[in-house]
């Protein structure tokens, strides 16, 4: 049993990603924005921001353009849930003896894939405009760790949106205020900053404690409590959005 | 693999009801289809055929009534079911994105069969889809479309399956090329459920035919059987007009075996 899903998982996935291959304009429309906002935050307005750091300021906004990167890149896997869920091929596929969830973790995987690749693309952008980092094997490593489960957990939440979507534009309208949450974080501005009630959000919402983990991971300073209380948002979310997904999923198929 | 002593239906259907919130879409349907014969499930637009189909092919519980596919229960076995089954939607369920021949192996791949490639390759030749097999499906015409549709419902030799309406949508080549399929497919002793609309198409195909009206079969059997129960025919002469379909076909030179447009009889409509 555990084989077949394996199998069938990886049948699939090849699959999903051939459709990333053949139309790599996804990678293309996932990066374009967040490499916009780079250019934009570096050469633009990044001059009038006083972060208090003595980093570069690509170096204090990359963690956030990265999970503005991903946040924009799952919107595909709802796109591509709900076009097969429209399209009868979903059906198909359920009316086969395969192993069920392996429909759902093809589209999964394949985000995960899709989205290291584009992440990889904005961390070459940013090289190319100074981005520097002394990070270790190691830290790279908890950097690769951190984004995985940040994607993880958001397309779970994309699958959600996928499978409930009752037209293409509501599967990936969801992602926008993703998207729009790094805004309300330490990810461009210091929270001290804002205005109280605006500081108290941005402080409490998962991506403050997120951005301030890789932006210590990326300068070899400890990263002291925020990478707790990062994991606890990125799991709790993970498992919400994992037993969020699946439940529907089995409504949708019984 | 299943036991031939006794002439079991392929297909059992006994009293299975759904509704969906307030509209009561099945309501005690009862049919059989023998093993290797087409059924032609008729019914208009919403009579619930669909619902039918879905649930033979596991994709919805009925909320009443029981039914077993190739001796297997579709509530209890589903897995079982699945095995022996093979669905072929309404809407053509082809990868557009993949090639021809890339959609036929990745279903050969999900049924675990040795050689997916040479499965692809010879029902590419069988479905003369050869030529097309590099292209992506989504550039194929309807007729070729639905052709590849039901080469990979054939992969793995299912003994039943499921056409929900198989022509709904293609012009009249593509549907006698469609029909041709789904004979030889019976030829080959698969067991056919095919839904339709067209009552031609349930003339042309099936050995028995079920006319599903307002949630239950209404009547069953051949076509022989049905006709009986109208009025014996009276002779009349009327002089024979060529179909617009019979003159389509012969302008366009179709190889299809131009027999009469039958008089359909309209069934009752009355509501």
């Amino acid at each position: 049993m555990t084989t077949q899903v394996l199998s069938d998982t990886g049948t699939l996935t090849g699959r999903s990603l051939r459709h990333i291959l053949r139309s790599p304009d996804t990678i293309i429309t996932t990066t374009v924005t967040p490499i916009a906002l780079l250019l934009l935050f570096v050469y633009v307005l990044g001059g009038a921001i006083n972060t208090g750091s003595s980093e570069s300021y690509v170096n204090y906004m990359l963690p956030g353009i990265l999970l503005i990167t991903i946040a924009s890149g799952i919107a595909y896997t709802a796109y591509r849930l709900f076009l097969d869920l429209q399209g009868g091929i979903f059906d198909r596929f359920q009316s086969m003896p395969i192993a069920r969830s392996s429909v759902l973790w093809a589209h999964v995987l394949t985000s995960l894939a899709a989205n290291l690749v584009s992440v990889a693309v904005v961390i070459g952008v940013a090289l190319l405009m100074g981005f520097r980092t002394g990070a270790s094997v190691g830290d790279w490593l908890a950097v690769a760790g951190i984004l995985v489960l940040f994607t993880l957990a958001l397309t779970w939440l994309a699958v959600i949106a996928g499978l409930s979507a009752k037209t293409v534009d509501g599967a990936s309208a969801f992602s926008y205020p993703l998207i729009f949450l790094p805004f309300i974080s330490s990810a461009f501005v210091p929270t001290e900053s804002m205005p109280a009630p605006v500081a108290w959000f941005a402080e409490n919402q998962p991506v403050t404690s997120i951005v301030n983990s890789l932006r210590a991971l990326f300068a070899q300073e400890p990263v002291g409590s925020d990478i707790w209380v990062a994991l606890a948002w990125l799991v709790g979310i993970l498992v919400v959005a994992y037993a969020g997904a699946i439940a529907i999923y089995r409504r949708k198929i019984s | 693999m299943s036991t031939k002593q006794m002439p079991e239906p392929a297909i059992r259907v006994q009293g299975i009801e759904k509704s969906f919130t307030d509209l009561s879409v099945l309501q005690g349907v009862d049919f059989e289809v023998a093993a290797g014969s087409i059924f032609a499930l008729l019914g208009s637009n919403g009579a619930g055929k669909t619902t039918l189909v879905r649930i033979l092919s596991t994709l919805l519980k009925a909320d009443a009534g029981s039914a077993t596919v190739h001796g297997f229960d579709v509530a209890a076995q589903p897995a079982e079911v699945r095995e022996s089954i093979s669905l072929t939607g309404q809407f053509a369920a082809v990868d557009g994105i993949l090639s021809g021949r890339e959609n036929l192996v990745l279903i050969a791949r999900l049924r675990h069969l040795e050689n997916p490639g040479a499965i692809a390759d010879d029902l590419l030749e069988r479905f003369s889809l050869t030529d097309a097999g590099k292209r992506k499906a989504a550039t194929y015409s309807g007729g070729m479309m639905r052709r590849l549709d039901i080469a990979m419902s054939l992969i793995g030799d299912p003994p039943v399956i499921f056409l929900d309406e198989p022509t709904t949508g293609l012009d009249p080549q593509a549907r006698i090329e469609v029909w041709q399929t789904i004979r030889q497919l019976a030829d080959r002793g698969t067991t056919v459920l095919l839904t339709t609309q067209y009552l031609d198409e349930a003339e042309q195909l099936a050995d028995r035919i079920g006319i599903l009206h307002q949630g239950t079969i209404i009547q069953n059997g051949t076509l022989s059987e049905l006709k009986r129960l109208l009025p014996p025919a009276t002779v009349e002469y009327v002089e024979k007009q060529p179909s617009l379909e019979d003159v389509f076909l012969a302008l366009v030179g179709d190889t299809g075996n131009p027999e009469e447009a039958p008089e359909t009889v309209p069934t009752g409509k009355e509501s």
